[in-house]
């Protein structure tokens, strides 16, 4: 069967790569000099990040009175960053812990890279509550420790302290993940590495990786146990962020289908930033052999089929707020389609469902420039449905004399921008200094002739090995 | 103690399956075997069991479950219960959510920590490398020429059907 695989299916990865070349092409692209092209991203990312820091500094030293808030919409711009960039954070963790569930061998390509999105999307994400706090510097009275205010305990019962719960989980888990697996690349960094900086450091974070195999068999048992929690972990933190809007009264918010809704819409948003930021960096990092058609094509049908799921999301909620006879739910509704702010509403929708069943052609799924665009679309839609979702749904309540609208101001418009600033800094920084491919793990998944000699007769006096396969399961003694 | 090791290297994920295998049928003793990556099968192939970390991770999961629950409970319903809403001092479904993050983080970092502390990785902790090669495309298996009953023409001919790369004799003064 073994043998048949080859024929049955392309490669994941273009040409016959041996072990050697794949630790040379991954490892040569950190030890060249940087690409004009990637000095200009550097440039630009810090350009924003540099923007977002004075407008930060700006709103903590005025206070949020900078915002466009008013009474009635007391959430927008900075909720709505806030649940986008968690969203987006979500399809690393998909690749990296569901998939290596599933044992879908193409993420190996991509897992290094989209479990760095995530930690870098959650830190942009964790930001933005803690300026909407105001008074930022008090942010760690969301946990529970000794005061001297009584002591003074947080309520367990709040969903937003669930919040900082999870994604503070979340990161640190992230983090951890995303360090495990780096742990032998690392080593090969070392071992390749004749001297100077880049040795040490590789040395002192690798903890004195050696390859042995019996730190091999536990590291695997970790990563499938790391794997096994990350994926209930990822439904909790999207749920979690749901039920802030969930438990609260407000029609539009008030619903049950938010959990599903906002996790798959997660995934939705987090693989097309995945597809938008492994187009660019297959090109500008020259790893073309190693991010195929293959893996666009995968990950093209992963967008579709979430959006799909997104699709079906939208058609139940209004259908609930037909079915349920509810005055207040029926005109959230109706107003979100076709009230002053429905053209949010609109590009929502046609971003999201519309454009992206252009993938079902495989020859939009072939065509990068295609997949490009319509991944970008798709952030751009899955922004408006955070967008749709707080401010639409806030800002005509219950008593018309209520009724306001919302504007963002320039300081928030800065502070959006300062988040993808900081979001593409962190992302070329990490492109240059580490392996932005999983080696070890590639290196499992080569083709079958690459890794394997083809079988033939091991006969020798006194020796008789029967093949590898047949081995599996047959010792069960441990060795001293 | 010194111990005299044979140092057999090869470049195929099938040759070193198929020669630690026979080396431990042979009744060699396998101090162990150096890969690359980790190659499914080599584990049954050495003979080891499987490891125990999932008990850590378990049991410290559910320390960590644990302690949160009462924690949350002492602090809601008996340090300083407030009246939230109405609800019960006692909101037990409430603390769900935070009780499974907290369970997750515990889980997730002993596991890790436990990982580290058995094998022995720790930062700045000199590697032993065996052969800058094992990090990148060779497997090297090491066996202990442990009593005189080694034959080491046998395990050199043994080696060969394998299409080992190299046969090296080191003498290691630790265990490792």
């Amino acid at each position: 069967m073994a043998e048949a695989y080859p024929v049955l299916h392309e490669p994941w990865l273009v040409g016959s790569k041996s072990p050697a070349q794949v630790t040379e092409d991954v490892c040569s692209t950190m030890e060249r000099k940087p690409t004009a092209v990637w000095w200009i991203g550097l440039a630009v990312s810090l350009f924003f990040l540099g923007v977002g820091v004075v407008a930060v500094t700006y709103q903590i030293a005025t206070g949020i009175g900078t915002w466009g808030l008013n009474n009635t919409v007391g959430w927008a711009f900075d909720i709505t960053n806030f649940v986008f960039w968690i969203g987006i954070g979500h399809a690393g963790t998909l690749i990296s812990a569901i998939l290596f569930l599933f044992r879908q061998r193409w993420r190996t390509s991509v897992n290094r890279s989209a479990e760095a999105m995530t930690i870098f999307a959650v830190i942009c994400a964790g930001i933005f509550p803690v300026i909407h706090m105001g008074r930022p510097w008090l942010a760690f009275w969301m946990f529970p420790y000794p005061n001297y205010r009584g002591p003074l305990w947080i309520n367990f019962r709040s969903p937003l302290v669930w919040d900082a719960f999870a994604i503070s989980t979340y990161f640190t888990i992230s983090l951890v993940f995303w360090y495990l697996g780096l742990i032998p690349d690392l080593a090969t960094v070392r071992d390749r590495t004749q001297s100077g900086w880049r040795r040490k450091l590789a040395g002192v974070l690798c903890l004195g990786w050696n390859s042995s195999y019996r730190t091999w068999q536990r590291y695997e048992t970790v990563y499938m146990l790391l794997a096994g929690l990350a994926t209930p972990l990822v439904v909790s933190v999207h749920t979690i962020v749901s039920w802030d809007f969930a438990t609260a009264v407000i029609p539009g918010w008030h619903t049950t289908i938010f959990p599903p809704y906002f996790v798959a819409g997660a995934i939705f948003s987090g693989m097309a930033m995945v597809l938008t930021l492994m187009l660019v960096a297959r090109k500008a990092m020259g790893l073309e052999d190693f991010i195929t058609q293959r893996h666009v094509g995968a990950m093209c049908k992963i967008v579709l089929a979430t959006s799909g799921i997104v699709a079906l999301a939208y058609a139940t909620e209004f259908f609930t707020a037909f079915y349920s006879g509810n005055p207040y739910e029926q005109f959230a509704f109706w107003n979100r389609a076709f009230g002053p702010m429905g053209w949010g509403y609109w590009i929502m929708v046609s971003c999201n469902i519309v454009i992206p069943q252009l993938l079902w052609s495989r020859r939009v799924r072939s065509s990068f420039v295609a997949v490009f665009v319509i991944a970008i679309l798709v952030n751009v839609g899955m922004w408006f449905e955070r967008f749709v979702i707080i401010v639409t749904s806030l800002h005509r309540d219950f008593l018309p004399s209520n009724w306001m609208s919302y504007t963002p101001t320039i300081i928030e418009l800065a502070t959006l921008a300062g988040s993808f600033g900081l979001f593409f800094t962190c992302f070329l920084l990490f492109c240059r200094f580490v392996p932005v491919i999983a080696i070890a793990e590639v290196k499992g998944i080569l083709r079958h002739d690459q890794r394997h000699e083809a079988p033939r007769a091991h006969t020798l006096a006194g020796h008789a090995p029967a093949p590898a396969t047949a081995l599996r399961g047959s010792a069960e003694e441990v060795h001293p | 103690m010194s111990r005299r090791l044979l140092l057999g290297v090869f470049g195929k994920e099938q040759d070193i399956l198929g020669v630690t295998s026979a080396a431990r049928k042979s009744g060699y003793k396998i101090v162990d075997v150096y890969a690359p990556y980790a190659v499914h099968g080599l584990d049954h192939a050495m003979g080891l069991g499987p490891s125990r970390l999932p008990r850590v991770c378990f049991a410290l999961g559910l320390f960590g479950a644990a302690v949160k629950v009462w924690f949350e409970f002492w602090t809601t319903a008996q340090d300083w219960p407030i009246n939230v809403g109405g609800k019960p001092w006692n909101s037990l479904p409430a603390f769900v959510p935070v009780t499974f993050e907290v369970m997750v983080l515990f889980a997730g970092l002993s596991t890790v920590f436990a990982f580290f502390y058995v094998s022995g990785l720790w930062p700045g902790k000199k590697a032993a490398i065996v052969d800058p090669h094992v990090t990148n495309d060779q497997f090297i298996l090491v066996l202990e020429q442990s009593d005189a009953a080694f034959d080491i023409s046998r395990v050199k001919r043994l080696f060969e059907a394998f299409n080992v790369l190299r046969i090296e004799e080191r003498l290691a003064e630790e265990a490792r």
